[in-house]
């Protein structure tokens, strides 16, 4: 069974015409020849579905970015790369299954990779907490990185979070201090570090994993500062003004690369990544090899000073001290 | 339509708001009380005009001036009020010894952020009712024989929410006290990152960890001292990367606002939930401390953290 949103709707119109047309045809192959109008249905199809995915709103986008198909960061780490093995825990607390992580190989170069999971279903849902991770999530990752930085793996994160867990144990354990430190220790690892979003790049939940040399995005994915409800249940009042504040937040791919806050957006196959994985895990993994690749080049100091640079210089402010009044003349 | 959240009621997800909800300007009155009676609100009638404020804990009207010379503190309960970074910053360093840094800085719309309400009409609102160009002062001062470098941020400025200004001029204070070898303290009060802002504003949390990987590699001190409020994504980066993290009584502070946790959980809050003594006993303040014993506490700590520096200084 196939999910579909709302805004793909045509699509699944002109679909169901063809699927019943070939039927048709398949049935009555004696009485009419029905090839010239599947073949012009065909092409409005593929035409349908072009215009709708190039003109996306961003809460359309937002919709695909949570799509129940969309491949997540296990779907990568069978796809993208090989060899991969998951270890487990914080040494600390717990083993947060909604963060996830281990060894893998990137054609063959041995690496890192953690990164947030969401499940499939209601069950495996329960198990990873729908992708929101507790605090022994985030110190798991820490403990991870401090282990691919001692032996000299690149790292490699992958973000799909609607944010971190807001509950009782999660504040009792100190999520917030969990993901600050998280912040600053990327900042010193001398080993690359690419950070991908996914899907969803759910504010501080997101960047906990996020301290990066470059930043990449998937072309249908979101990264924000607050979710777009939880910003309409603030400045609108009213959680179902979501999609006014996702476009008011410029969250999208497209967007957060035009005001430079990402380093490179990952093309989609059309219609979304879960509409062709292989494609689009083939595409994730030139865009991770280019970019590792182009970091590696710097020496380790070299490249820590650029990422230091990288978030420095995000940010916008004026400094003239205002003008006087004019007087009207 | 599918609806990928559909299940999420059950265990949360769906209405979580992690990280950063700075509160709206509007929500301010239900966080913090206000020391004195806004223009809005009633007064009582037998009361003189702005002479008494009534302490919202114990319910004791305070002559005005009392309160302000006692540090914002309630006389007879001891419950902090609000201060504002000016008078703070008045309160805790010597006489005449604070230089302020980035003064003229202010906000910009980089986003054009439209919706309700436009950010340039908000940053123009609370710059008049605050007389503050945004929700940080830095600059180097002394404290005792300390020289350090101070930020306090100031909640009256939309929510004390950091966006770029706020990340800018703490991270020049960070690398200021990394360059001249101070000590730092940073003295938070904030809903989070601001949403007018959008990612720039999340960013902030990154550059500002950044510049305290630096200062911290450099040995040099930081003391993170927590007021009401202290959340959001001001909690999950600086504010909680002190070598020491105080904080005042009574405090509320942490990562997701409580409303968001009870809605996300449908769980019963814990009693004391996200106070500074709730949070001390779950092992993360240091010290809480009344507002009136911070300049000799933080005297203190720095003669301890700063006193392998000055030697090393001494020796070279």
């Amino acid at each position: 069974m196939r999910h579909y949103l709302d805004f793909e709707k045509p699509i699944v119109e002109l679909q169901r015409k063809l699927d019943e047309l070939s039927q048709h045809s398949q049935v009555h192959s004696m009485a009419l020849n029905l090839d010239e109008e599947i073949a012009s249905i065909e092409q409005k199809l593929a035409e349908t579905r072009r215009e709708i995915f190039a003109n996306l709103t961003p809460w359309q986008r937002v919709q695909l970015a949570r799509h129940p198909k969309r491949p997540y960061t296990l779907d990568y780490l069978q796809t993208a790369f090989t060899d991969f093995h998951e270890i487990h825990g914080d040494r600390l607390y717990a083993d947060d299954r909604a963060m996830v992580g281990g060894f893998a190989r990137l054609e063959g170069e041995p690496v890192m990779v953690i990164g947030t999971q969401k499940g499939r279903d209601t069950k495996e849902n329960i198990l990873r907490n729908f992708g929101s991770a507790h605090p022994e999530g985030y110190r798991k990752a820490l403990r991870l990185m401090r282990l691919a930085d001692k032996f000299h793996l690149p790292l490699i994160t992958l973000i799909d979070t609607a944010g971190a867990y807001p509950g009782v144990g999660a504040e009792e354990r100190h999520i917030a201090e969990a993901i600050a430190v998280n912040l600053r220790e990327m900042m010193l690892f001398s080993v690359p570090i690419i950070a991908v979003v996914l899907g969803e790049g759910g504010s501080g939940g997101a960047l906990g994993i996020g301290v990066a040399d470059r930043v990449l995005i998937l072309e249908n994915a979101y990264y924000s500062v607050i979710s777009p409800e939880g910003c309409a249940a603030i400045l609108w009042k009213d959680r179902s003004a979501a999609p006014q504040a996702a476009a008011a937040l410029r969250i999208t791919a497209k967007d957060l690369a035009e005001l430079k806050l990402v380093d490179d957006v990952v093309s989609e196959p059309l219609g979304g990544a879960h509409n062709d994985l292989p494609t689009m895990a083939e595409t994730l993994k030139v865009y991770l090899l280019r970019h590792l690749q182009e970091v590696q080049a710097f020496s380790p100091t070299d490249r820590l000073h650029r990422r230091y640079e990288r978030f420095r210089h995000i940010g916008h402010f004026t400094e003239k001290p205002a003008s006087p009044p004019v007087e009207p003349a | 339509m599918a609806n990928p959240k559909k299940n999420k009621k059950v265990t949360g997800g769906e209405s979580t708001e992690p990280a950063v909800t700075p509160p709206g300007p509007g929500s301010d009155t239900s966080f913090v009380k206000k020391p004195k009676l806004g223009p809005g609100q009633p007064r009582k009638r037998d009361i003189p005009e702005g002479l008494w404020t009534k302490c919202p804990k114990c319910g004791t009207m305070i002559y005005d001036k009392e309160l302000d010379d006692n540090l914002k503190v309630c006389p007879k309960c001891a419950h902090h009020f609000p201060i504002g970074a000016r008078e703070r910053i008045n309160a805790l360093v010597e006489t005449c010894s604070f230089e302020e840094m980035d003064a003229e800085m202010v906000s910009v719309d980089v986003l054009k952020f439209t919706g309700v309400a436009a950010y340039t009409d908000k940053l123009q609102e609370y710059t008049q009712t605050t007389g503050l160009k945004d929700a940080l002062v830095t600059g180097i001062g002394r404290i005792g024989s300390h020289r350090l470098a101070l930020g306090v941020m100031d909640f009256n400025f939309l929510g004390g929410s950091m966006g770029s200004v706020v990340g800018e001029k703490l991270t020049r204070l960070i690398e200021a006290a990394t360059d001249k070898g101070l000590p730092l303290v940073i003295i938070s009060s904030s809903g989070g990152a601001r949403m007018y802002e959008g990612l720039f504003s999340l960013m902030q949390m990154a550059k500002t960890s950044a510049a305290l990987a630096y200062h911290a590699r450099n040995r040099l001190p930081y003391i993170s001292v927590l007021t009401h409020p202290t959340t959001a994504g001001v909690m999950a980066s600086y504010a909680s990367l002190g070598d020491l993290i105080l904080a005042e009584p009574g405090a509320m502070i942490g990562f997701a606002g409580p409303r968001v946790i009870k809605d996300t959980t449908q769980a019963e809050l814990p009693p004391g939930f996200q106070t500074a003594e709730f949070l001390q006993a779950h092992g993360l303040i240091d010290d809480i401390v009344p507002r009136d014993e911070l300049k000799g506490r933080l005297d203190y700590f720095i003669g301890f953290l700063m006193h392998g520096q000055h030697r090393l200084a001494a020796s070279a």
